[in-house]
């Protein structure tokens, strides 16, 4: 097939998810005529374009000239941003959750622990990833989901074209859940989680000579801890789930016994309490600003205010969608983010922590995360606002090409659109 | 004729009826044996009786809001006055009464309270721990004796965060692992120490059912009925069919009026079944598939009773017209889904599109997080319908939150709109209730002002949260 024929299959919606894998192609677009969020020096230009070039972004700014021959996208006065990147989804792991053979998030059984990789399970085909990239999310982390063990295994990054080879980053980071389920997990209690990470990092410190007679180490064998190595050398994060105030100074604790370790906390429902200790221990958070209940007594002090108070106090922080959920509506991660907005954080803050920062604490942001010269062109161009509900994309750009807006969702929607005679629908297509 | 419940007056919607009854069971025996000799036995429908009381309010007037009145209008610049808890008058210019506490509105958007017509704050309380866990009595499929209201827990911190989102009413549900999961119960948002201090008065009583995979799954893998689709729709049948025996049995005792002749055994599941039979009890059934509802809303006229409404309703797009056709509602999330099979074919555009193709549909929230933003699912489905090209007003798409839960539990004469005579409950937003960044500023019930975001005061913070770690940061 044909670039120009690519191209016009694109433009037609059809096949997107097959045929975006492709190479980037060599072609020119302006996304012009819009309100553009730049999330660089740039700040917001009020009426600006951005232009793209094999992919990549070339141009931003008011001024931009259009060459002759390039593929206008019009905002008609919308709004032009960098694509959303959600920093914890479990997109393309889980098509249907409540159906073993349908999802591949939790190994409940399995006797490894830090050697397991979503990237494995990872299925860019899944449903509910074009469901996100048409609510303008281009990017997203795979987290593993935890099940036998508290240390879930290996964490990855991906797009949302739905392309064979979508998943762009595996092993990115290692997941840990020190949370009252992981505490479950572990054997009963917070101290058994915590030992067996320390263990686990032990065993990985002295990965291989600890195992030379033997297979098994103090928490983790030796196929898990040579996986564990890179956290235990700092080259891969250990993303922490936890909510609980004292659990989070038992991390910024942690972080200084093992100066090497990279942490995140994702969870966070109590970090607010503990702002400047996270912001001084320079550990990002991801956090959803919706969860304001004390559902556990992880979170007596969760508070739509939390996400306010960490900017603040100058956390690195990003949004997740825990509170919906982590596949179906990972789509959601807007609305969390203007929920932030609404009980005081400020909406540049906001904004970022669902583009630029989930991008900076995966350390990909010289690729993503801002419409900037030489970044990868993800652009998305939106009717209005972008936290507010009632806005929507009308062009995903991913990798500098024009995505379909197409989901089995739509085609549902299309199909019953109208009142039919019985038996019409199935011939609706 | 005198039947089981006609002491509840003509019909279960006859709230002033209702209302004026709470106290008459005088003439009827507690318990089974109708003691006194030459009367029959007879049983109280209304032994948990409500005992709230609203919060005493002064005359307010709210002036110069836009106001959508929740049942498709729209006013700018309007004034609403509450006199003794109920609005007195609705209009431009209005005149303060000597004394009213007057509220500057102006800019600012009004709607009616919202109504939640499927939650389960207080009987799956938070923390979720697991001795909260009183939603379900899942020991068995047929459960139509047990009552929402018996497993409140009045104390619930959601009903504060509700509350803060502009909840005035909610209906708390059993959870859907039974086929018949017991009775619901409506209440007022308000603080007390008993669910009936909470109790909608003269709310109608309502019933839980559930279709597919829940009832199946939990049975089914304890090896019991139901374990299947059509073990589901056995059970249903199989439990009406005692219902309609139970009730004739008694009708026939009543009917012949002899004190003397031995009374049919009572049945607490039946009673229940027989309200619903007997139009008095509403049924609100959980159910997803659109093939599932379509036999449903068959074995509701196979047994001669009505669906008020189905609940999450997923697939509710497919069959507005088997829904309009039954006078049957939709009470739907904006874009849950995928959490099991039969929520796999939801689709965002669910609400507008049961609605523009003429059926009765609603949100609801199923969550103590979706409780607290109500008006923002609203938006998304609103939008979402614009975008496929239904044209829906802003001021329609408010009943959804609205006037059509109020319909769907039997309350609309009394909540639900900004409409003269109705209690005041009221919201002021402080923006428009579609915006992603509009909150709750004001919160009425009966006209008593019970939320006041800019003052710490007036706010709710139930027994739990006192002296919890952080409450300072909330």
């Amino acid at each position: 097939m044909s670039a120009h024929m690519l191209s016009k299959a694109l433009a037609a919606g059809l096949m997107a998810a097959i045929l975006t894998g492709a190479p980037a192609l060599a072609q020119t677009i302006a996304v012009t005529n819009g309100r553009v969020v730049t999330n660089g020096e740039a700040g917001v230009i009020a009426n600006g374009t951005v232009l793209i070039r094999d992919g990549v972004i070339a141009e931003v700014g008011a001024q931009v000239r259009i060459p002759s021959g390039a593929r206008v996208i019009d905002a008609e006065g919308g709004w032009i941003t960098p694509g959303l990147f959600h920093p914890q989804t479990e997109l393309g792991l889980v098509e249907v959750s409540a159906e073993a053979g349908a999802r591949d998030n939790a190994a409940s059984d399995s006797p490894f622990t830090a050697s397991m990789d979503v990237a494995d399970a990872f299925n860019p085909a899944g449903n509910h990833i074009a469901s996100a990239r048409v609510k303008g999310v281009t990017r997203f982390a795979v987290h593993p989901a935890v099940g036998s063990a508290i240390i879930a295994g290996r964490g990855a990054l991906a797009d949302s074209t739905g392309a064979p080879d979508s998943l762009f980053a595996d092993r990115q980071f290692m997941l840990v859940d020190l949370s009252v389920s992981g505490a479950r997990t572990a054997g009963g209690a917070r101290s058994a989680a915590w030992a067996f990470l320390r263990a686990a990092i032990e065993d990985a410190r002295f990965y291989p000579g600890r195992f030379m007679a033997h297979p098994e180490g103090d928490a983790i064998s030796r196929f898990d801890a040579e996986a564990m190595v890179d956290v235990a050398r700092g080259t891969m994060p250990l993303m922490m789930r936890m909510d609980r105030a004292s659990d989070i100074v038992r991390a910024i604790q942690f972080a200084e016994r093992y100066p090497a370790l990279r942490l995140i906390i994702v969870g966070g429902a109590e970090a607010h309490l503990m702002a400047d200790e996270i912001s001084a221990a320079g550990i990002p958070v991801i956090l959803d600003p919706m969860r304001n209940l004390p559902e556990s007594f992880d979170t007596l002090a969760a508070s739509n205010r939390a996400a306010a108070t960490l900017h603040a106090a100058g956390v690195q922080l990003a949004y997740t969608t825990l509170g919906s959920d982590l596949y179906w509506n990972a789509r959601l991660l807007r609305q969390h983010a203007g929920i932030a907005v609404a009980h005081g954080a400020r909406w540049d803050d906001a904004f970022r922590a669902v583009t630029l920062t989930p991008a900076q604490i995966y350390n990909v942001a010289d690729r993503f995360g801002s419409l900037e010269p030489g970044k990868i062109a993800d652009v998305v161009v939106w009717d209005g606002d972008p936290l507010e509900v009632m806005s929507a994309p009308t062009a995903v750009l991913i990798d500098g090409e024009v995505t379909s807006l197409e989901t089995r969702q739509t085609r549902l929607r299309d199909r019953y659109a109208v009142i039919r005679r019985e038996g019409e629908h199935g011939y609706a297509h | 004729m005198r039947r089981l419940w006609s002491a509840f007056g003509a019909g279960a919607l006859a709230l002033a009826a209702l209302a004026g009854c709470n106290g008459a069971g005088d003439d009827e025996a507690n318990g089974a044996d109708g003691e006194s000799a030459g009367e029959l036995v007879r049983f109280n429908p209304d032994p948990y009786p409500s005992t709230y009381q609203p919060v005493p309010s002064g005359v307010t007037l709210i002036r110069g809001a836009n106001v959508y009145d929740g049942i498709g209008g729209f006013f700018e610049n309007a004034d609403i006055l509450i006199e003794n808890g109920r609005i007195s008058a609705v209009g431009e210019g209005l005149t303060a009464p000597e004394g009213a506490e007057i509220v500057e509105a102006q800019g600012r958007y009004v709607t009616p309270g919202v109504v939640d017509i499927h939650s389960h704050l207080g009987v799956y309380a938070s923390p979720s721990v697991n001795a909260h866990s009183d939603g379900n009595e899942v020991t068995a499929p047929v459960t139509a004796e047990v009552w929402a209201e018996h497993g409140v827990w009045p104390q619930d911190p959601g009903f504060d965060t509700a509350l803060a989102a502009g909840v005035t009413t909610l209906h708390i549900l059993p959870g859907s692992a039974n086929l018949f999961g017991g009775r619901g119960v409506t209440l007022r948002n308000v603080p007390a120490r008993s669910v009936q201090a909470m109790k909608f008065p003269g709310a109608p009583y309502t019933l839980k059912m559930a279709c597919g995979e829940n009832p199946k799954r939990v049975y089914g893998s304890q090896g019991r009925a139901p374990g299947s689709r059509m073990g589901n729709m056995a059970g249903y049948r199989e439990a009406w069919q005692r219902a309609v025996e139970y009730r004739a049995a008694w009708n026939r005792y009543w009917d012949e009026g002899d004190a003397s002749a031995t009374p049919p055994t009572r049945n607490l599941e039946l009673d229940t079944l027989m309200g619903v039979l007997d139009g008095e009890i509403l049924i609100q059934m959980h159910c997803y598939r659109a093939d599932e509802m379509a036999l449903v809303l068959d074995m509701a006229q196979e047994f001669d009773y009505h669906v008020s409404v189905f609940h999450h309703a997923v697939e509710a797009y497919k069959i507005p017209d088997l829904l309009a056709e039954a006078g049957t509602c939709a009470a739907v999330w904006a874009d849950w889904g995928g959490f099991k099979m039969e929520a796999y074919d939801s689709i965002i555009e669910n609400l507008p599109i049961t609605h523009a193709l003429g059926a009765c549909a609603m949100i609801h929230s199923d969550s103590d997080l979706g409780i607290q933003r109500l008006n923002h699912e609203v938006a998304k489905a609103l939008g979402d319908g614009r975008r496929m090209g239904l044209d829906i007003s802003d001021a329609e798409a408010v009943a959804w939150f609205t006037s059509a839960p109020a319909r769907g539990l039997g309350i609309f004469e009394e909540t639900g709109s900004i409409e003269t005579g109705k209690r005041a409950d009221i919201v002021i937003w402080s923006a428009h209730p579609f915006s992603s960044y509009s909150l709750a500023d004001h919160v009425y019930i009966d006209g008593a002002l019970m939320y006041d975001r800019a003052d710490p005061e007036r706010r709710t913070v139930r027994d739990f949260m006192l002296g919890q770690p952080g409450q300072e940061a909330r």
